[in-house]
């Protein structure tokens, strides 16, 4: 854009109303949880269900619906942050760690690598490193508010991974490519930042 | 609201699609790389939301065309896309 | 004459500055912003304007709202449906005042246009604020002769919740009384006590009663609320009409 902006008069941005430290720059605070997605709710029914930890040699893992509900089980709360600017403070989930997958992934033979690719119902795809889905950092959540993980956010199952911007959460989850290098997925092919903090407000390709 | 509910169509995109395009795209017919079935794009299935403009056919949700507007640029991918007839008058 | 083309179709993407002349409530949750924009191309019927909120530090937002206005008018009108908790819409309906400026963009769009040249039957359904770019099309229609108008016949089946939220009352049976629209309104939540009209959501046989028989091959424009256009599409392609000639734009709640 040449020139300066015009200013609308008396419009303002969204003045966060948090607690100072908890808001991400650029982020407000919604208490209503605004749905997102790239494509239609998938149907798949709980019976065909199965989740998949797969390295890029072909060994495989995998989890029915029943065998995923048969793990232990984590009830993390936190923060969550979409890169559309809205914050959702003291969510909570149910799900199983995804370090309990992966330590099962490890003795069946899987091997770890240092990139994963979450892979969705629907096509859908987004990447992290995996020390950001270790070490307590990253779930798969069934369970949302006490209640199965309603279609709309990405249930029967989702990634949970809150530190990241909210994208990274992959909906209607079924599986981890672990990868030797590190594959873009839907958005981060289309400019989105490949990694996604949002306390250095990592939105976009190129921010730093 | 169920993600089915919310979905708009090419028409909200036609503002993205001008960002690139020299003509209007809303009338454009377009192959469904995956289908091979033609659309104008207006028809098109319209998800992303603010974060991008997600285009899939409404025959067999195939993702056809996706634009991201971001501060170095604009991203576009068409390889769902197999042929785009601009016409040449508008009907 | 194409090398017209490209330089035409470049200005149309730019932003301008149109002055707000007036900004008037329309319903409870409507409002319309009448503007003068300067070097506007002129616009068909049913298209929209994509229009740009910038804040003193550089935050912005954007959204796009259908043209009211005819063509055939010298004012642009944007009716806008105001979202209690967005952040665009309240702007527009509770602050923006005449002598301001508002930055917009268009027009924009070329599918879900109409022109009298097109012909009809014309069958609208509309949802809502989905009524705007309908009403576009039916005042665009009233600018035509009788006589054009007598060979495009038109049929309006407009669904609201209540009767205070049907947007253009007053215009539309203006519409009717002397451009020869048939316009037909359903209420589905509160209706006056003495409504004798239709209480109920748009179904196959209001779609049969008003709109017309395929045999006829009316041109049909629905527009609204997501839920309602897939029904009402896919009921009128049940009832027969040629898929082809049924036009669908889908409103979502854009704050």
């Amino acid at each position: 854009m040449a020139g300066n902006p015009f200013i609308a008069r008396g419009f303002h941005s969204r003045r966060p109303a948090a607690p100072p430290g908890r808001l991400p720059p650029g982020q407000y605070e919604t208490r209503d949880f605004p749905v997102l997605s790239a494509g239609p709710t998938p149907r798949t029914p709980l019976a065909a269900w199965d989740f998949t930890i797969r390295d890029s040699e072909g060994h495989s893992v995998r989890w029915s619906w029943d065998d995923l509900r048969a793990l232990p089980r984590e009830t993390p709360t936190a923060d969550i942050h979409c890169v559309t600017k809205w914050s959702k403070f003291d969510t909570k989930w149910e799900g199983v760690s995804v370090d309990t997958l992966l330590a099962a992934a490890r003795s069946a033979g899987v091997a770890s690598n240092p990139f994963v690719l979450a892979v969705s119902d629907g096509g859908y795809t987004t990447n992290l490193p995996l020390a950001d889905v270790t070490d307590g950092k990253a779930w798969i959540a069934f369970g949302y508010g006490g209640e199965p993980l309603a279609p709309e956010h990405g249930g029967p199952a989702r990634l949970l991974v809150p530190h990241l911007y909210f994208w990274k959460s992959a909906k209607w989850i079924r599986g981890l490519r672990l990868l030797p290098d590190d594959q873009p997925g839907f958005w981060e092919q289309l400019g989105y930042h490949n990694y996604g903090d949002p306390w250095r407000e990592q939105r976009y390709q190129g921010d730093p | 609201m169920r993600v089915e509910e919310m979905r708009l169509d090419g028409n909200a995109a036609a503002g993205a699609l001008r960002e690139i395009f020299a003509h209007d795209m809303t009338t454009a017919l377009v192959t469904c790389a995956g289908c091979a079935r033609a659309s104008p794009m207006g028809v098109l299935m319209n998800y992303g939301g603010p974060m991008g403009v997600i285009l899939r056919c409404p025959h067999c949700d195939t993702v056809m065309l996706r634009i991201v507007s971001t501060p170095g640029g604009r991203y576009m991918d068409a390889s769902g896309s197999s042929v785009m007839l601009i016409p040449e008058r508008p009907t | 004459m194409t090398a017209e083309l490209p330089a035409a179709t470049a200005s149309r993407l730019d932003w301008h500055v149109a002055s707000v002349t007036d900004v008037r409530r329309e319903t409870a949750r409507t409002c319309s912003i009448v503007l003068d924009v300067p070097q506007w191309p002129g616009h068909r019927a049913g298209q929209h304007v994509d229009v740009r909120l910038v804040a003193d530090d550089g935050y912005q937002a954007q959204r796009s709202y259908s043209i009211a206005s005819p063509p055939e008018d010298a004012s642009l009108v944007l009716t806008v449906e105001r979202i209690d908790d967005g952040e665009v819409s309240p702007y527009l309906c509770d602050v923006l005042q005449a002598h301001d400026g508002l930055e917009l963009r268009g027009p924009i769009g070329g599918y879900f246009v109409w022109d009298i040249a097109e012909g009809g039957p014309l069958l609208l359904v509309a949802g809502g604020s989905g009524v705007v770019p309908l009403a576009a099309m039916l005042r665009h229609r009233a600018h035509a002769a009788a006589s054009v108008r007598a060979s495009v016949p038109a049929h309006l089946l407009y669904s609201a919740r209540t009767w205070d939220d049907i947007i253009y009352r007053d215009d539309l049976e203006q519409l009717a009384k002397f451009s020869d629209v048939t316009v037909a309104f359903t209420i589905t939540r509160e209706a006056p006590s003495d409504w004798r009209g239709y209480r109920r959501r748009i179904d196959r046989a209001m779609l049969e009663e008003i709109g017309w028989p395929p045999s006829a091959t009316p041109r049909a424009y629905v527009c609204g609320p997501t839920p309602l256009v897939e029904s009402v599409a896919t009921l009128l392609v049940e009832i027969g009409h040629d898929p082809a000639r049924v036009r669908t734009e889908r409103f979502g709640p854009t704050g």
